[in-house]
């Protein structure tokens, strides 16, 4: 077991190298540069902004630098906000994004998981036929979309809950639906189908044929079952939802990291473009790494040698 | 003798979305106390449905549309849930056929067994539970059960397997044990370690028992009385030794005749029974074995045939033996003429 945990961290590492450098690669083939503007900077101005940064030398040692950097835990500058570092805006961002994703998380699994439980338990009925297709709609609807709707109706029109921020209980609502919706929506609907093919397994007709009540069939024999796709998912979606998202966060004027992920792109920011990729990279592969050891919790099958 | 269960003109249909399938289309019989009945037939003959239905254990889209299960006094078919839940487990148990998917893969086999004697025995304490898990696992000869019992299904093999499912379904004392096919998952060695735990278990215990099967040899090893189903209906009912000597209808003559034979050479080839079992969505009029009948003839299309009752415990279904069947052609005649 010990053995397989440094296994994996092992290679979570070699993962977390690879991405450093094909995103340091894709980033520098882009056009451009963070110091490229409509001004037209002097061209002595630019190569010297160029080798102030270290970008006038071969790419090949700015990688390694920017590893080195990274070995200290340093993110390394912005090129685009002067006095502040990647690590600034993960500092300050972080912890907002976190919040709100973290209460997102709670929102989506509380409603997600007893939403698809009774749509399968009442397969084909009213309650099913309900659930599901406001599921189907949360899957297909983008999130600024329904970020947009429940602004203009909520904000606007009804004046119940505040635009823009997180400084209420209530400022949350607004983005915590728009955030979640897609991720409750694909999870109520993977806790139906799996419940749904749990129930018509054998072991399932065994429970009954003991002469259980309905509900420990369900709650004692399928539930548990049914879980175990859904835990799978559940890595990413708490990594995606944890690390802010770019539109929720601009529409409802978050100051997360989600903003990072475009503007950073957009400005050619160099440093924050790595600095927040390898920090959601990092979180992913932690979170699915925590899944496969929480695997052994739910499923004696699930041996790590 | 006083029959412990009966069935009567039991009627069980699929309501799926491509019809009406009507897979038990009117079966009687009854189980006599201490005795192991055999219910044979192919996939699709309807013995598993007649079983399930007896302890309203189908799927929703199926329904018992008419007849009665009579069991210590109650009709079956009209309890509500609540009361099925009590002879489920506590007075009619069953083991299934595939024991790799019928237990449950995330609980202790202690726990799955425990969990039936639990809830038809309220107030027993976890140690007196345990105790008896161990006991049950013990009389189905499964090795170490003090230890054993917090093995996980996978950690079994399928023998042990299905000794964990007969161990359950013996655990509340059960009047009555219906097996569905609980050897037909299992190779032949542990299939007939199997065979004779049960009958072992049933000499013990003086059980009742519905063994389903399709396998005719593991009837004659293990069975006093047999049933021949086919396409819903009940063929031919006789006792074992009847039924093998003198068999009554063509049905059961084509399936004596594909049992491979202990002094079979390899130059004989078993006979197989042409053809393939009706669609049960619209069942044939007739007899429904008119089709693949070496000896049909025009009524056995039109008309069901009424059943003969060739001795007190002996009656088939079929055209050929009514008095007035001429006898070209026909081996029931014959054989009455000899």
């Amino acid at each position: 077991m010990a053995k397989y945990i440094l296994k994996r961290i092992i290679l979570m590492m070699v993962t977390l190298l690879a991405i450093t450098l094909l995103t340091f690669i894709i980033m520098h083939a882009v056009p451009g540069g963070p110091f490229t503007s409509d001004r037209n900077l002097p061209e002595a101005v630019e190569a010297q902004l160029n080798a102030k940064y270290n970008l006038d030398q071969p790419l090949m040692v700015q990688y390694v630098d920017y590893l080195k950097g990274l070995l200290r835990g340093d993110f390394g500058p912005s090129f685009k906000y002067q006095g502040k570092s990647v690590n600034d805006f993960i500092r300050d961002g972080f912890p907002v994004s976190a919040r709100l994703g973290g209460v997102t998380v709670l929102f989506v699994l509380l409603a997600a998981l007893p939403l698809g439980i009774v749509a399968a338990l009442c397969n084909g009925r009213w309650q099913d036929i309900l659930t599901m297709t406001i599921a189907t709609i949360g899957v297909t609807v983008p999130s600024f979309v329904v970020a947009t709707l429940l602004m203009y109706i909520f904000s606007y029109k009804l004046g119940w809950t505040p635009t823009i921020g997180l400084d209420s209980w209530s400022s949350y609502i607004l983005p915590v639906i728009a955030l979640g919706g897609y991720s409750l929506s694909f999870i109520a609907r993977l806790m139906r189908s799996s419940l749904l093919e749990v129930m018509g397994q054998d072991y399932i007709r065994t429970a009954r044929a003991k002469g259980l009540s309905e509900t420990k069939v369900v709650f004692r024999h399928a539930l548990r079952n049914a879980l175990i796709p859904v835990v799978t998912i559940l890595g990413s979606t708490i990594a995606n939802l944890l690390t802010g998202s770019f539109v929720v966060e601009k529409i409802f004027a978050i100051p997360g990291l989600g903003v990072h992920f475009v503007d950073s792109i957009n400005n050619r920011d160099y440093t924050a473009i790595m600095g927040v990729t390898i920090f959601y990279a990092a979180f992913l592969v932690a979170m699915i790494f925590l899944v496969d050891l929480f695997y052994i919790l739910i499923d004696p099958r699930i041996k790590y040698e | 003798m006083e029959p412990i269960l009966e069935v009567k003109d039991l009627h069980t249909n699929f309501y799926t979305s491509n019809g009406v399938v009507q897979a038990v289309r009117g079966v009687s019989f009854s189980l006599e106390k201490g005795e192991i009945l055999g219910i044979v037939g192919e996939s699709g003959s309807g013995k598993s449905v007649t079983c399930m239905s007896i302890l309203q254990l189908l799927s929703n889209t199926a329904r018992v549309t008419q007849g009665e299960v009579h069991f210590q006094g109650k009709n079956l078919v009209t309890l509500n849930k609540k009361e099925i839940r009590q002879i489920r487990g506590g007075k009619i148990s069953m083991v299934f056929q595939d024991p790799m998917s019928s237990l449950n893969p995330l609980m202790r086999i202690g726990e799955q067994i425990g969990e039936m004697i639990r809830e038809h025995n309220r107030g027993m304490s976890k140690k007196e539970v345990e105790a008896e898990v161990v006991r049950l696992m013990g009389l189905v000869r499964i090795p170490e059960p003090e230890k054993r019992l917090r093995s996980f299904p996978h950690e079994f093999s399928g023998g042990m397997r299905q000794r964990v499912m007969i161990a359950m379904a013996l655990a509340c004392q059960p009047d009555v044990l219906i097996a569905d096919e609980p050897t037909t998952a299992l190779d032949v060695t542990i299939q007939d370690q199997i065979l004779k735990l049960m009958r072992s278990l049933q000499k013990e215990f003086q059980r009742s028992v519905i063994f389903i099967t399709h396998d005719l040899g593991v009837v004659a090893e293990l069975c006093s009385r047999v049933i021949v189903m086919y396409g819903g209906l009940i063929m031919e009912e006789a006792l074992i030794d009847d039924l093998f000597e003198h068999p009554a209808h063509p049905y059961t003559m084509g399936l004596l005749r594909s049992i491979p034979g202990a002094s079979q050479d390899r130059s004989q080839r078993l006979v197989p029974i042409p053809g393939s079992p009706p669609d049960m969505l619209n069942p044939p009029k007739g007899c429904p074995f008119v089709h693949r009948c070496p000896y049909a003839r025009n009524i056995c299309a039109q008309e069901l045939p009424p059943y003969t009752q060739l001795d007190a415990t002996h009656r088939s279904m079929c055209w050929l033996l009514s008095p007035d069947a001429p006898a070209d052609n026909n081996p029931f005649k014959e054989v009455r003429e000899n």
